[in-house]
């Protein structure tokens, strides 16, 4: 995953927008792969690509904002540069992931769907990662680990930190 | 110079996610220091997940194991000759004689884990596109015939037969039909559509590419979750091969007939494994879910005749049209015909896929396939079939695995799914889960669910802080009303069946909700 920036230049991720909508113009139904494509690339889909979208998918703003709102992920602002997901589903509660959510949370002063202030860390529950007979699970800027502990989770979070 | 000696590293998430990658580099820095000549394959995951990385070796005999094994060890396992099969702790003999493996009976992952999942050679090589060549030779007709035969039921989780979902969208008149594959496997406790996807995704697009012909479809759709990044990098590259190749495209093997098939990512909702909000979503819309009828077949994508099968469904049937609906049915037992792909998850000590003929009892995939709980701890409950599956106690651990025998005892067996709680777990707490998990999962489409969900996780939270003042009548009487609700009035089963594995809660578990044994069963 690129290092993503924290503030948009608006001509950017136009010319993203625009860019995004031509590659997906003959495609049927499209709106989620363009915004899957627009917020790969901006690390996010900002409020004011919408009418963008809108108006060249002939919908209303209401539409398009009631698509993205949907689905979880999309996001409006860009994740931290490193981002933790914790599994919180059943087959990782089986393994104790409850416990484990608390005291990393706990370690890191930072609650499941918070990002730090300074952009550094994201954490946020994801439910299931298809690891279940690894359980518990976590993701790591797109990288799964099963059987994670506390400290293994702080140790990939240091490692990450260093290269991001 | 002697031939290089193939060692196998699997690729497989689950194996990745163990560390395969880095005893992938170390063996590959190794075998350069010591200048032997190895040829590595990255080839898919064998499902028996306490083993992973499960390092192979091809030897004259056969393929041997090594395994689980950590980038530390592989400078030992040089040391031990295991290039020659040496002796080592993590010795573990021919992979095929693996007890674990060696008593399935694996036809639908015939290939997982011994080819490498990106190659048509090694496809082909091992009985692939054996099942298409024939479904080209038959026709429609003869293809829907076998389905019909082989029994195969829709391994989603619904069990609708494939065969007559087939039937009817061929019956229908229609410019454009439609194949969608759903592989948005959201269920807890559930891998096997992802271990088909990264482990042997030519079986899939196969059995797409048949049903395709079976009912005049020209255009296909995989909706893949978003989760599985792996599955999605596999399915992009073997998609551009059999493009390439001539077995998707314009003109399948010279037949004239054509089939184009997309890859979509899915964004993170569970309720677009509901068939028609996957639909929707694939529509470019919010993945509400459509009242029935009409019925997909009928009208489905943009309104058009659809077959809509899980993962797991469409790859069954490549070894269907290959080898006949007879053959396949001749597995299984009562209505449940051919086999299933059980995932063993969650607190056991083996977890993994077994892939099995309908039959086999909880108690024999718990204790002696998984070995029991991966705490040492007694196992108390189980969860078959995913978040919306019900909790089965110790009393019903001999059950067979079959549609109806589950459906008698209230439970679903879904897509195979079974997660392992021990004797620490809070049934109350779990049953309060699935409520929350239904309302951050709802699609707001009906009030049963929307709402139901909400102000049952508020309830069960009012039930859990009570609980140790002694019995709660009222908000239990509530809760089971609530349920009542949600299973008869819910547009589709998120609202409807999360009750499942709520009641199934309270009625096994009653002294986790403060209700005493006897009380609960004199109701």
């Amino acid at each position: 995953m690129a290092t993503l920036p924290q503030r948009f230049d608006p001509e950017q991720y136009q010319a993203v927008t625009r860019e995004v909508l031509a590659a997906h113009r003959d495609e049927p139904g499209a709106l989620l792969p363009i915004l899957h494509d627009i917020q790969d690339r901006l690390g996010a889909v900002p409020p004011e690509v919408l009418p963008l979208i809108a108006e060249d998918l002939c919908l209303s703003r209401a539409e398009v904002h009631g698509v993205v709102s949907f689905y979880h992920d999309f996001r409006a602002s860009p994740p931290g540069r490193v981002h933790l997901k914790l599994c919180q589903a059943e087959a990782c509660q089986s393994m104790g992931a409850k416990a484990l959510t608390a005291e990393l949370q706990e370690k890191l002063g930072l609650q499941l769907g918070e990002t730090r202030p300074d952009g550094s860390l994201t954490l946020e529950a994801v439910y299931c990662l298809g690891n279940c007979a690894c359980a518990p699970n976590a993701m790591l800027n797109g990288e799964l680990h099963g059987r994670v502990d506390v400290e293994d989770l702080l140790d990939l979070l240091e490692e990450q930190e260093a290269r991001v | 110079m002697n031939s290089p000696i193939t060692v196998y590293v699997p690729r497989d998430a689950s194996a990745l996610s163990l560390g395969a990658d880095k005893v992938a580099r170390a063996i590959v820095a190794e075998a350069k220091a010591r200048n032997l000549d190895v040829q590595l394959v990255r080839n898919g995951s064998r499902g028996l997940f306490w083993l992973e990385p499960l390092v192979e070796v091809a030897t004259p005999a056969g393929r041997v194991a090594y395994g689980p094994v950590k980038a530390r060890d592989v400078a030992g396992l040089f040391d031990a000759g295991f290039l020659d099969a040496g002796e080592h702790p993590l010795a573990l003999g021919l992979t095929e004689e693996i007890d674990y493996l060696k008593r399935q009976q694996r036809l639908t992952f015939a290939r997982a884990g011994i080819t490498d999942p990106l190659s048509l050679a090694d496809y082909i090589a091992h009985d692939g596109y054996r099942g298409l060549k024939r479904a080209l030779a038959i026709g429609s007709e003869a293809i829907i015939a076998e389905v019909l035969e082989s029994g195969l039921r829709g391994r989603g989780g619904a069990a609708f037969p494939t065969g007559i979902k087939w039937r009817t969208v061929a019956g229908c008149e229609a410019a454009q039909k439609y194949i969608v594959c759903n592989a948005d496997e959201g269920d807890s406790g559930t891998f096997s559509d992802r271990m088909v996807m990264e482990d042997d995704p030519f079986v899939l697009i196969e059995g797409m590419t048949i049903a395709a012909l079976a009912v005049g479809a020209t255009e296909g759709y995989i909706y893949l979750r978003s989760e599985y990044p792996h599955a999605e990098a596999a399915l992009q590259a073997t998609i551009a091969t059999a493009n390439a190749e001539g077995y998707l495209g314009d003109d399948i093997l010279g037949s004239g007939k054509a089939f184009h098939l997309h890859l979509r990512r899915g964004a993170g909702a569970y309720v677009c494994g509901e068939e028609t909000s996957l639909l929707e979503s694939l529509e470019g819309k919010r993945g509400e879910v459509r009242p029935k009828p009409p019925l997909p077949a009928i009208e489905g994508l943009f309104g058009q005749p659809t077959v809509i099968n899980n993962v797991i469904s469409l790859a069954s049937v490549p070894i269907i049209l290959d080898k006949g609906g007879a053959y396949y049915k001749d597995y299984g037992m009562g209505r449940s015909l051919g086999t299933l792909p059980i995932q063993l998850t969650g607190n056991i000590a083996r977890g993994g896929l077994i892939e099995l003929a309908f039959g086999i009892t909880l108690r024999e995939l718990l204790y002696d396939y998984g070995g029991g709980s991966a705490s040492g701890r007694p196992i108390r409950a189980v969860q078959v079939g995913g978040p919306l599956g019900a909790y089965l106690p110790e009393a019903q651990f001999d059950t067979p695995l079959d549609y109806e025998a589950f459906a008698a005892l209230g439970a679903v067996l879904g897509h195979g799914g079974i997660v392992v709680f021990d004797d620490t777990v809070d049934m109350a707490d779990m049953a309060r889960y699935a409520m929350e998990f239904c309302a951050i999962e709802s699609c707001g489409k009906c009030t049963p669910c929307r709402i139901g969900s909400t102000r049952g996780e508020e309830l069960l939270e009012q039930i859990i802080v009570a609980r140790s003042e002694g019995p709660q009548p009222g908000r239990i009487e509530l809760l089971k009303s609530l349920c009542d609700t949600m299973l008869g009035a819910s547009l589709c089963a998120l609202g409807g069946m999360t009750p499942y594995p709520v009641l199934s809660a309270l009625n096994h578990f009653p002294e986790d909700f403060g209700v005493s044994q006897d009380a609960a069963e004199a109701r």
